[in-house]
């Protein structure tokens, strides 16, 4: 019962602390410094943006912060566990129970449906066929999709498979949800539901990361970390916080609420 | 997950994988198709061979040993001992008056192409047999109906004959052949007894012979024919003393001097089983070697679309693993779908098997062999074990590969 015992952490204990974070790939005779050192705590809860333009290793520091990757240098606090060190099977289960990531190409299984594709991250835990179902159903209810779970990804619409993906990414009740230029791929219109989506989740309680190099998408976060050279250029609390025209009711029709709350 | 999840959740995976596939599936398990379809009907034909030989070599006797004049299994210098004095009657009788271990010792002589006639009915290539009361219990004979030669039979030299069972079926298929009168070599013998279906020996049909009284195949056939001589051990363990017995006895008896060769040769049972060992393992080696090639070439190539398939899905591994996927999670998922496509295979192979073997065993019976085509559960068992094994050989390296693959660089190919 990992749930239970997050909820019991000390209160003070940032979710994400990083001190120092660098990385450095070796490619023949030349090493690259695609991310130079970098602090960073994230309190639970936040939304926040990280922007850059492209080679400024904010997808380094997105791989890192993911756990996907690990880091040359520095340590890495994910609630309280340093993971900076860890072996490849445990950074596996911390990207399973810690992580929800939603990427800029939905990176959904195209032969499964939206039920399985779900489920996926419930049975890599070891949860028991019957509950993950479960599970998977009231996670796609909640994102609007209650009647398109045997529906395959290629039958889905962009913002639907992007729902999907949503619902994978918070199915197992993940500390931060990781997205990975989430609206890139879409429309405007479709964009705009989907962070309205994220706006819903984080009045929820959940903790958003969102990367991007769109101005307008990172506008939406409440603080917003700008990445150039490695290296973090700015900080800032986004005091006009966008919000999606409308209110979030809009884009949230049908939108129970999730099991995190 | 424990470890059964993961390997239900692999079956589930491989199986779409494969049903996504299916043609270049198919084409891939050609290879262990052929491979499974060797070792099956291989392992079948051996199995039925070993059946047929040992029901049919047993009726020689374990405990039995055979004097004559050409060795047995031997492919030598034929002329060798065809120029061997030949055994004769009078070597029979002294021989048996000698033997302290033998139980019986019996006379037989033999005489091939013999035809017989019974009113109109004639059969050309009948084997012919001159022997005595003792052959019932040393070539192992059971009759039918009738009886066998009695002592009185063989001392009065009396025109009675005992019919193989083929014969007996030929000349009468309605009436009791007890009593007639048949025609050997146009001499009348009156039929005492008929012989159980014994089947073929090594291709030889004992079912169409004919056994008279020794003493009237030397009145009416030959009256010097080379004789071979069949002693029987008092008990199954005296075989190996009997046989130096019979050896060190039958030197005197045909005057050899001490330091000079055997002019005749000891033949057993074991003779024919060991060149028939030999010629079992040739084929199963032979079997061997063609099922290990092609589950080698079919590993190849199980193995080169296992390759295919996880550079294709590399994106797919990418995904699975920032969804929590272990490496053994990935490994289990490729080597699953590895073996399922070879145990596909051995499936197919096993299903072509299944009536070719049938097919022979029909020909078999109706060629009236005993030989019986054997498809075993073990030999099922063990193809598709093998096949199944193949796959996860053949598909450790992909599987491996995919297993170690970084998910950042997994996630980023197309």
């Amino acid at each position: 019962m990992w749930r239970v015992e997050r909820w019991t952490l000390p209160k003070k204990m940032s979710l994400i602390r990083i001190e120092n974070l660098a990385r450095r790939y070796v490619m023949g005779s030349e090493t690259v410094h695609a991310l130079r050192g970098v602090s960073l705590s994230i309190e639970r809860g936040e939304y926040l943006a990280i922007m850059g333009p492209s080679g400024s290793g904010k997808s380094t520091l997105m791989n890192l912060l993911g756990c996907l990757d690990t880091p040359s240098e520095g340590t890495y606090e994910l609630n309280g566990k340093n993971v900076a060190r860890m072996t490849d099977n445990e950074l596996a289960d911390i990207r399973n129970l810690e992580i929800g990531f939603v990427f800029q190409s939905f990176n959904l299984l195209a032969r499964s449906d939206a039920l399985h594709n779900v489920e996926l991250p419930l049975i890599y835990a070891g949860i028991p066929p019957k509950e993950r179902r479960e599970r998977a159903r009231s996670a796609l209810t909640n994102v609007g999709l209650g009647e398109r779970m045997h529906h395959r990804p290629n039958e889905l619409s962009g913002g639907q498979r992007q729902r999907v993906a949503i619902a994978r990414a918070l199915v197992n009740t993940p500390s931060i949800i990781l997205a990975d230029e989430p609206t890139g791929n879409l429309d405007s219109k479709t964009g705009v539901e989907i962070l309205g989506l994220f706006e819903e989740l984080s009045r929820r309680g959940n903790t958003i990361i969102v990367v991007t190099h769109e101005e307008d998408v990172a506008l939406h976060a409440r603080r917003v970390i700008r990445i150039r050279d490695g290296l973090i250029a700015a900080d800032e609390i986004n005091h006009e916080q966008r919000a999606v025209p409308g209110g979030t009711a809009a884009a949230m029709a049908g939108f129970a609420p999730p099991i995190i709350a | 997950m424990t470890l059964a999840t993961e390997i239900r959740e692999s079956a589930r995976i491989a199986w779409a994988a494969i049903r996504a596939s299916k043609m270049r599936s198919g084409l891939t398990t050609l290879g262990v198709v052929i491979g499974i379809l060797t070792a099956t009907l291989v392992g079948t034909m051996l199995n039925g061979m070993t059946q047929a030989f040992e029901r049919s070599v047993s009726s020689l006797g374990a405990d039995v040993i055979n004097i004559g004049r050409f060795p047995w299994m031997s492919f030598e210098d034929y002329r060798l001992y065809r120029n061997r004095r030949e055994i004769q009657f009078q070597h029979y009788r002294e021989l048996e008056r000698q033997m302290t271990t033998a139980s019986a010792v019996a006379p037989q002589c033999e005489d091939f192409g013999v035809t017989i006639g019974y009113e109109r009915r004639r059969a050309k290539g009948v084997w012919l047999v001159g022997n005595t009361e003792a052959a019932l219990s040393i070539r192992g004979l059971t009759v039918a109906r009738g009886r066998f030669l009695s002592p009185s039979d063989v001392s009065s030299s009396r025109s009675v004959c005992i019919l193989g069972s083929y014969l007996a079926d030929a000349f009468f298929p309605h009436d009791d052949p007890i009593g007639k009168k048949v025609r050997i070599k146009d001499t009348p013998y009156e039929v005492i007894g008929v012989l159980d279906k014994m089947g073929n020996m090594l291709g030889w049909n004992q079912d169409n012979q004919v056994i008279i009284p020794v003493t009237r195949f030397q009145d009416d056939v030959s009256q010097h024919p080379d004789f071979v001589i069949t002693v029987k051990a008092l008990r199954p363990d005296l075989l190996p003393e009997m046989r130096d017995e019979a050896r060190s006895i039958f030197r005197r008896i045909r005057k050899i001097e001490p330091g000079r060769p055997d002019d005749f040769a000891i033949n057993q049972q074991e003779a024919i089983t060991s060149f028939f060992s030999g010629f079992k393992a040739t084929l199963a080696s032979f079997g061997f070697f063609v099922t290990g090639l092609s589950l080698f070439v079919g590993g190849i190539g199980i193995m080169n679309i296992m390759f295919v398939s996880v550079a294709e899905r590399t994106k797919e591994i990418g995904v699975r693993k920032a969804l929590g996927a272990k490496r053994r999670t990935i490994l289990i998922q490729f080597l699953m779908e590895a073996a399922a496509i070879t145990l596909f295979a051995g499936l197919i192979g096993i299903g072509l098997a299944w009536p070719i073997s049938w097919k022979i065993g029909a020909m078999a019976r109706e060629a009236g062999s005993v030989f019986e085509a054997q498809m075993s559960w073990w030999i099922v068992a063990s193809a598709l074990i093998v096949s199944a094994g193949t796959g996860m050989i053949a598909g450790f390296i992909p599987a491996w590969r995919a297993s170690r693959m970084d998910p950042v660089d997994a996630l980023r190919s197309e």
